[in-house]
């Protein structure tokens, strides 16, 4: 294609500076939240950067912060990294320039965030990690890190499954839908679930592989585990996605979904609990998106200067097919 | 004795002779494994089993690689075809699901009908970016391939959307002779491809230019023309593969669907024989390339290799599989086994060219 040299220059530049244009029209959008500055009017300013709008799971998370903010009565300044580390050291410098009151963040990937923590601590101001983690020796740089126990969640869906096949007599085989291959939640989910069920050495899990979080991957994994090994009992999926994925490979093997095989899931999204409210699925263990509140309550009591626990569970529950039927009306998302 | 060596070479040295024999190879292994795994059975009206399964699978990546391999030939690269999935998918379930009746054929139509007409579109601006602009391929379509998921996300608000619509379901996952509807679907798109191209001089022309665009535009070939239909025609593929992978869950997610076909496309594309450097294609060769590719992550999941291992598992056979099919590497290795070199004479051979 290189030898085409039949355009006049002219149009690549008008080509090069269309894009240009483009990059900057999305970068100013993405910055449109966070101007102003703040002054001491006795209100919390909070500067939020979430890691982006990926999932339902995560937007669901934005609308609880979003929701909170304006409930508590603290001044939100929101940014959208769209998935990127250098958008969202920006925002942070952003937030540090501007002096907000707590900065809050969801980081994208656990390492690289030593300097910019470092220029925060110095401004004064106090940081909160939500929903992941930093990798960061120095933990005196973040105030707490308040998010979900993946490995507790895996613990209490092992936890079920042991109490409901406490009188199984014979062997009982789970098949496993990992989360992607080394994800935290995929490691911690599969480390507590085994740790659980490790309690009755009737429970084997005698395939597991990653459907990588989405349907399509936990339907065409599950296709190939039936295919496999004639007696399934139990599927252990690390989402509601992949279990959803895995309904249709079941039903195609004429199996019923609850009732021949036990599914269990971490989530509690939507369509996942319409599916446990139907009986397709048996239980699910709870990942709530929903930490708004307990954020905006953190950001108080460090904006107060009060001394709070470096690592701060999610509230979660779990759900069974009644508590979902019960749950389903009021959930957000 | 000749004779039989003669044919044996014929059959050997048929370019669809080494990929269709690891594709053999592979389903053998399959067997010896699980001796379960080729069988099929009849269930509910259509077949049932593994191999099934493969062919239903790996229909949307034929399609995608089917477009992929007239872009190549030209010598380009459609790095957007995984976005374009995504934007068509995301497109059809967003409409069907605002309809109130989503079973009505009708309004499945009008979904498939104005995804189709947006992926032409996004088709024709990667066209227009390579063949009028000028820009290099890879980064022309790399635009939409970031973009493009951006765009998605946006129709779907980055949420999943889930549908509940028998017609569209069937794209996907309906039957026709008891055998998958999506493979009679790729099947089909690969005959108008081929009746296309090798049945007119069109094919010829698109391996001319691959060849040497200013050397065909000289001939009287309008280059730029030809260019830019590869790119429409490989996002109209694109187009058609995001439907059955949207309809195969029977739910859009922007983020997953059709991440990374792109390059399980190039992949099938090379293993089928088509040269990157443009100029010659072979679909059989691409189609049996996807066949293989699908046949690889099945195998994986039937034998429940760990998942740690598995992309390793995964670049082996493939790198096997490349250097198998390259006349190059057998011709080398032949030789090796016939008059055993001392390990100088290979250090001081020149590095021949492998294609890909």
């Amino acid at each position: 294609m290189g030898k085409m040299r039949t355009q006049s220059a002219p149009w690549r530049a008008v080509a090069v500076l269309a894009s240009v244009l483009l990059v900057g029209g999305v970068a100013a959008c993405g910055n449109s939240d966070t101007g102003g500055g703040s002054k001491d009017d006795g209100k919390i300013t909070l500067g939020f950067s979430q890691v982006g709008a990926e999932s339902g799971w995560r937007t669901a998370n934005t609308t609880s912060i979003k929701e909170s903010a304006a409930a508590a009565g603290i001044e939100l300044k929101f940014d959208d990294a769209q998935q990127k580390q250098e958008n969202q050291i920006k925002a942070i410098r952003n937030y540090i320039q501007q002096k907000v009151d707590v900065i809050a963040f969801s980081p994208v990937v656990e390492s690289g965030w030593d300097t910019v923590l470092k220029e925060a601590k110095d401004a004064g101001i106090p940081v909160i990690l939500t929903d992941r983690s930093v990798d960061s020796a120095d933990k005196s740089l973040y105030k707490t890190f308040l998010g979900s126990d993946f490995v507790k969640e895996g613990r209490l869906a092992g936890e079920w499954l042991v109490e409901q096949k406490k009188t199984a007599s014979g062997p009982v085989n789970i098949v496993e839908l990992q989360g992607n291959t080394g994800a935290a939640p995929a490691n911690d989910r599969k480390k507590g679930f085994g740790e659980a069920i490790a309690a009755n050495p009737n429970l084997k899990i005698i395939a597991s592989q990653p459907g990588d979080f989405t349907r399509a991957g936990g339907k065409q994994v599950m296709e190939q585990f039936l295919k496999a090994n004639p007696k399934i009992d139990v599927l252990f999926a690390h989402n509601d996605d992949m279990g959803l994925g895995a309904l249709e490979a079941i039903t195609a093997a004429g199996k019923v979904p609850g009732k021949d095989i036990t599914i269990i899931t971490v989530d509690a999204v939507k369509d996942g609990m319409q599916a446990l409210a139907d009986g397709k699925f048996n239980f699910i263990a709870e990942c709530s998106p929903l930490l708004g509140p307990q954020l905006m309550d953190l950001a108080k009591k460090v904006h107060a200067g009060e001394e709070v626990p470096a690592r701060i569970e999610t509230e979660e529950t779990t759900f069974t097919t009644e508590q979902a039927k019960e749950a389903l009306p009021n959930r957000k998302y | 004795m000749n004779a039989t060596m003669g044919r044996y070479r014929a059959v050997t040295g048929h370019r669809l002779f080494w990929p269709a024999a690891v594709l053999v190879v592979m389903l053998a292994a399959n067997t010896i494994y699980r001796p379960g795994f080729l069988s099929i059975e009849l269930k509910d009206g259509h077949l049932y089993g593994s191999p099934i399964d493969i062919l239903r699978l790996s229909a949307p990546l034929i399609l995608v690689a089917l477009g992929m391999t007239l872009v190549i030939s030209t010598g380009g690269i459609d790095l957007s075809v995984g976005s374009v999935c995504a934007i068509s998918g995301a497109i059809a379930c967003m409409y069907i699901s605002k309809q109130p009746d989503q079973n009505s054929l009708a309004v499945v139509l009008a979904a498939l009908a104005m995804a189709f007409g947006v992926a032409l579109v996004l088709g024709a601006w990667n066209g227009v970016l390579v063949a009028v602009i000028g820009i290099q391929p890879i980064i022309a379509t790399l635009i939409l391939m970031v973009a493009g998921r951006g765009l998605a996300q946006l129709i779907t608000q980055g949420q999943i959307i889930t549908i509940n619509s028998e017609p569209f379901r069937a794209i996907g996952l309906g039957h026709l002779l008891t055998l998958p509807l999506a493979i009679f679907i790729a099947l089909a798109a690969a005959l108008v491809v081929a009746a296309f191209t090798r049945r007119t001089a069109l094919g010829m022309i698109v391996e001319s230019v691959g060849g040497n665009a200013e050397a065909s535009r000289l001939a009287g070939i309008r280059s730029g023309r030809v260019v830019f239909l590869a790119y429409v025609l490989s996002a109209a593929c694109a187009a058609i593969a995001g439907f059955m992978m949207t309809a195969n869950v029977s739910s859009a997610d922007g983020n997953a669907v059709g991440l990374w076909v792109e390059l399980d496309a190039i992949l099938a594309v090379v293993i089928g024989g088509t040269s990157l450097a443009g100029g010659r294609f072979f679909l059989s060769g691409t189609i049996i390339g996807a066949l293989i590719i699908q046949t690889l992550t099945t195998t994986v999941y039937a034998m429940d290799i760990s998942p740690q291992t598995s992309l390793l598992f995964k670049a082996v056979v493939v790198i096997a599989v490349c250097l198998i099919q390259a006349p190059a590497f057998r011709a080398r290795f032949t030789r090796r086994r016939r008059n055993v070199p001392t390990p100088n004479a290979i250090a001081d051979k020149p590095k021949e060219q492998v294609p890909a």
